[in-house]
């Protein structure tokens, strides 16, 4: 198996380049994309024939914050430790102790939305990796192997954060970065939910959680800072509860965002959870979002039917999508996936960092049974008037697609709302069948007509 | 002659269908003929043909629906099957129910309300095994014309089970059964079986609220009949113009504009 040494696009950086390449050059040359592209946003011209109001404004603000945490990432392996983590890995302590975070879920979902996951994927299939695993995880398999990445470069990690409760195929995705990157793999078992966590569970999470501080404090050389520890789960608190109010927006109609914004908007509360840029940003968007409501602006001009998307999104089509379904008066107002960023933001207490964390890491929707997740959808179509349900059966997330032939089953028979299984895969494009889901999307959105 | 109200297209993958409708939405003339590769000019000729046939003036609303819709720029809207086989058949059956279509390319099931809406559908898409192209490809093998398929698969008690999902297997396995000696007659039984057991996992994923209804062009395959009927153990019943109604309710979703 390959070792680390043929890993030869993975190098450290001096602190003069990080500090002259990221702090210097780099933010002050993202802050002045950021100005232009505000210019753009505001002086741009109306386009009547789009079915799409224009983006939200603060759009301009996400570009910079997540382009600066990727450019800082070409430049953080040998100036900072570095964590490889899982999307819902306890990562409060890790940032505490100025870890910086790499998300090769969010890597991958950037590869997808660049449409290039398939080129980077076939590295690892070409290197063995079978077609039939995550295509997260053999875009990042095959982004580790051949240095392929539109993010320029991914630093190196000094350890490995991998947490149970999204999906197992990250327990074994892990063990082979560790096996690559020849560095210490913390495992954080998450056990099930069929109901809300027992005392001995959370227990048993919170104990691993501190084994996880002992290993990232020895790698950092440092100890953890409780004031720090509490400041960033109060960020953590704040972002996602702020993040839970933006989605909640979509409520009003017509709803100012669709759940295609959500996707690209979530960004900053995956990657950075904890920080306080996170907070200032989606403060900042939440007031164009309300600015939005109170003029009677929506997302997309025509809004005739409302729709819930469960699944991740399909990375590759999320433009096509958008406006497909907006000319056809469909906006997509909710999504079960990105309110998983922001519903448990509730159970966050900073005065109880690692009891709460406990409790919040074993309660994500893939954490929890498959009519846990029925109860949240049929909620969701009720608190925000919904006419239909769109389910990606997603290939690659089985968790995550599994019960969705019941779900829909369900939602038809006792809610009477039109659901539509649609398969395709979050970022492989080889799982999609345009012309046939176009065709199921279309008798879909029929059905919907229909019953008006 | 009645006056021509609407004309209907059903654009399909293996046969192109229109129908003319007037204004009580009777079928007041139809045409049917197999695909061709430039189905856009195959709509327009068919469409003088049958113009020209009725003796039909001036602008007559069209609708098309089946895979070659978009392509019909001679219509002024384009919609579904799912939607158009509803209004069809439930215009014909004056009910509510399941119906089935298995088309040449796909098969459906639609869950269609009382008041004749389309409740749910379910389509399978990705497979050919389930459809049309299934029999088709098979019978070819087996040099049987499609027309006697039915009958040739129920002249016989005995049955080879076919066991691939596959369309592509399944022919490998009556290469196989062929090469045996196996008579074609009961390949052609388990042919069937195979395709209605795909046909009613479907339906029954939706849910089967009787009747249970059939349309498309493999309705004419009395064997799919029959072994429906036996696996759901529901009286299947099917429209008179069960090829036609794709067409037929795309003619009548024209009248109605």
């Amino acid at each position: 198996m390959t070792s680390r040494q043929t890993l030869p696009h993975y190098v450290d950086s001096s602190r003069l380049e990080h500090f002259v390449n990221y702090e210097i050059l780099g933010k002050s040359a993202l802050r002045v994309q950021r100005w232009r592209d505000q210019w753009k946003l505001a002086t741009r011209q109306p386009r009547p024939e789009s079915p799409l109001n224009p983006p939200l404004r603060c759009v301009a603000y996400m570009k910079e914050i997540m382009s600066r945490h990727y450019l800082e990432g070409r430049y953080a392996s040998g100036v900072r430790k570095v964590a490889w983590v899982t999307s819902g890995a306890p990562t409060e302590p890790l940032q505490a102790l100025g870890y910086f975070l790499v998300y090769p879920e969010n890597h991958a979902a950037l590869c997808g939305v660049r449409r290039n996951a398939q080129s980077i994927a076939e590295e690892a299939e070409h290197a063995g990796w079978s077609r039939d695993i995550c295509s997260y995880a053999r875009t990042d398999i095959g982004a580790m192997l051949s240095g392929k990445t539109p993010a320029g470069r991914i630093p190196r990690p000094d350890v490995l954060v991998c947490c149970t409760n999204i999906c197992q195929t990250v327990l074994h995705w892990y063990r082979v970065l560790a096996d690559y990157f020849d560095c210490p793999l913390v495992l954080i078992d998450t056990p099930f939910l069929y109901h809300e966590a027992h005392e001995h569970e959370v227990a048993y999470v919170k104990r691993q959680i501190e084994d996880m501080i002992h290993v990232a404090e020895e790698i950092a050389g440092k100890s953890l800072d409780e004031k720090r520890f509490r400041d960033v789960m109060a960020n953590a608190r704040r972002g996602a509860g702020l993040w839970l109010e933006v989605l909640n927006r979509s409520q009003h109609r017509p709803a100012p965002m669709t759940a295609f914004d959500g996707f690209i908007h979530m960004g900053p509360i995956v990657d950075m959870r904890g920080e306080a840029v996170t907070v200032g940003y989606y403060e900042r968007m939440l007031g164009e979002l309300d600015e939005r409501i109170e003029r009677g602006i929506g997302a997309i001009k025509d809004e005739r039917y409302r729709v819930l998307w469960d699944n991740l999104p399909i990375w590759f089509q999320i433009g096509n999508l958008s406006k497909w379904l907006a000319e056809r008066g469909v906006n997509v107002v909710a999504s079960t996936y990105t309110y998983a960023w922001g519903e448990l933001a509730p159970m966050i207490d900073p005065d109880r960092p690692l009891d709460s964390m406990a409790r919040v890491y074993l309660h994500p929707i893939l954490n929890r049974s498959t009519g846990h997740k029925l109860d949240s959808m049929k909620r969701m179509v009720d608190e925000f008037e919904l006419d239909g349900v769109i389910l990606h059966s997603d290939r690659s997330c089985k968790p995550y697609s599994l019960g969705q032939i019941d779900q829909r089953d369900r939602l038809v028979k006792t809610l009477g709302v039109p659901a539509l299984l649609l398969e395709a895969d979050h970022s492989d494009p080889r799982d999609y069948a345009e012309e046939q889901g176009a065709n199921r999307l279309e008798a879909f959105v029929e059905t919907m007509e229909a019953r008006t | 002659m009645s006056a021509v109200a609407a004309i209907g297209i059903d654009a399909g993958s293996t046969t192109c269908k229109l129908v003319a409708v007037d204004a009580e939405g009777v079928i007041v003339g139809s045409l049917l003929e197999q695909t061709e590769p430039r189905v856009e000019l195959q709509v327009r000729r068919m469409l003088d043909e049958l113009r020209a046939d009725l003796g039909a003036q001036g602008d007559v609303p069209t609708v098309a629906t089946g895979y070659g819709r978009k392509l019909i720029k001679q219509a002024a809207r384009n919609l579904t099957e799912i939607t158009c086989h509803a209004k069809g058949v439930f215009r014909d059956l004056g009910r509510g129910g399941t119906l089935i279509d298995i088309g040449g390319q796909d098969s459906k099931v639609i869950q269609i309300g009382d008041d004749g809406r389309p409740v749910d559908f379910m389509m399978n898409d990705k497979c050919a095994a389930g459809t049309g192209r299934f029999l088709e490809h098979t019978a070819a093998r087996l040099g049987v014309p499609v027309e006697d398929l039915g009958k040739r698969a129920l002249s016989v008690s005995e049955e080879e089970p076919i066991s691939s999902t596959c369309t592509v297997f399944a022919e490998s396995e009556i290469i196989s059964l062929i090469a045996r000696g196996a008579d074609p007659d009961a390949i052609l039984r388990g042919l069937h079986r195979s395709l209605v057991g795909r046909v009613v996992s479907m339906a029954r994923n939706v849910g089967i609220v009787p009747p249970l209804m059939l349309s498309g062009g493999v309705a004419h395959n009395e064997a799919v009949r029959t072994m429906i009927a036996d696996a759901t153990s529901e009286e299947v019943i099917v429209p008179r113009e069960a090829q036609l109604m794709g067409a037929y309710g795309a003619a009548l979703l024209g009248s109605a504009t």
